[in-house]
């Protein structure tokens, strides 16, 4: 008789009741209080949750943005692991340099342009399935567990901001920011920095070049740079038009 | 009834003896680094899936960037190394999640988006900075002329 053969034998059988019991009591601390879990984690921020109390937002100074710099361009697409387009019309683009002409005056202006994290976004508005979604401090973001790539979205959205991942990619992806073939992306406003405390890498990258013409802050917030800069200067959002109320602004347009 | 029991006794016994590593009848789990779960293996193995989505929602709808079970984490204990010590892909039938998934013949959709292996280490990270402020320091000089 093989008895200690018995014990092999529990392994791949059901958990008895004191591990059940465990197992909720586990499940229980995970589900309910996420609060107690950052305590427990020594988490340095003040909230565990995206706070409704903020309203994250970008202020661009064309007069400051330099028609041949792409630092910002090039920070987010190392940040975030998608490369450089080399077709335009199909690679992913979540920020991209525009150059504009007055044809009345001859002025030129160059600028970036990248998901405007609007109030109202219309990306939201058309997705079927509820993965377009915003979150409660303002950031606009995509839900690739449940995108179907229907590409809805793209067609809303007034800026090109969204690009659709039409190839496989195995294992480039930076651990913030998964990407997958058959969904649709567009900039998260670095949400993983943000969430840190940090600021987005392309804000970071424009600031290290000297120009400084980009401003990352807290709309809701009337001490923050960006919202004395907005109440001091006349600012204008693309499209303001539509009533989106993007949280992307630009001076000097 | 007894020599019924006897009988079963030896059946499950022979049975359940090779259900240990190298068996076909269990799946050889890769070892993990890292401190063990609280929780025990059994639990996990019976629940990773539900924490992870149960987390991954927390993460990205609501921010809570202090989570108990997140596939980063997972991957970064769980990482198989291959012959010249690199971690290997979800490609290789050896990654911690194949192990069991094949053996269980269930798909894993997770890979489609996320990275199968480990993120890079924070010397790595540190390292692959640098470049960044010469490129950057290479601009301001040009800019400057």
């Amino acid at each position: 008789m093989k008895l200690p053969a018995l014990k092999f034998s529990k392994k791949p059988s059901e958990m008895n009741r004191r591990d059940f019991l465990r197992s909720g009591a586990a499940l229980a601390t995970v589900t309910i209080a996420p609060g107690v879990t950052l305590m427990a984690f020594g988490g340095k921020e003040a909230s565990a949750n995206a706070d409704p109390g903020k309203r994250w937002g970008l202020l661009i100074d064309v007069n400051k943005c330099s028609k041949d710099c792409s630092a910002c361009v090039s920070a987010c697409s190392q940040e975030n692991g998608w490369k450089l387009p080399e077709n335009p019309e199909t690679d992913a683009q979540w920020i991209r340099k525009v150059d504009l002409t007055d044809n009345a005056t001859g002025r030129e202006v160059s600028l970036v342009a990248m998901c405007q994290h609007c109030e109202e976004p219309p990306c939201v508005d058309v997705c079927p399935t509820g993965a377009s979604f915003k979150r409660d401090d303002g950031i606009v973001l995509v839900d690739k567990h449940i995108c179907i790539g229907c590409r809805y979205c793209m067609m809303a959205c007034p800026y090109k901001a969204r690009s659709f991942i039409h190839e496989n990619i195995v294992d480039e992806q930076k651990t913030w920011a998964p990407r997958g073939k058959g969904t649709v992306e567009s900039c998260t406003l670095c949400v993983h920095r943000v969430d840190a405390g940090g600021t987005p890498a392309c804000v970071e990258a424009c600031t290290a070049t000297g120009n400084g013409a980009m401003i990352f802050g807290d709309l809701k917030d009337p001490e923050s740079e960006i919202s004395k800069a907005l109440a001091k200067y006349p600012s204008t959002a693309l499209r303001d038009d539509l009533g989106l109320n993007p949280g992307v602004r630009y001076q000097n347009l | 009834m007894k020599r019924l029991l006897a009988l079963l006794l030896i059946v499950t016994g022979l049975a359940s003896a090779p259900l240990h590593a190298g068996s076909d009848l269990w799946p050889n789990i890769p070892k993990a680094t890292g401190k063990p779960h609280p929780e025990g293996n059994l639990f996990w193995r019976k629940n990773h899936m539900k924490l992870l989505v149960h987390d991954r929602d927390l993460t990205m709808r609501k921010g809570d960037r202090n989570i108990r079970a997140s596939l980063k984490e997972c991957i970064q204990c769980h990482a198989v190394k291959d012959e010249q010590g690199q971690a290997v892909g979800v490609d290789d039938p050896r990654h911690f999640c194949r192990a069991c998934h094949d053996f269980a013949a269930v798909k894993v959709d997770c890979f489609m988006c996320h990275n199968s292996k480990p993120e890079e280490s924070s010397q790595a990270l540190l390292d692959r900075r640098l470049p960044d402020t010469n490129e950057l320091a290479a601009y301001l000089k040009e800019a400057a002329q």
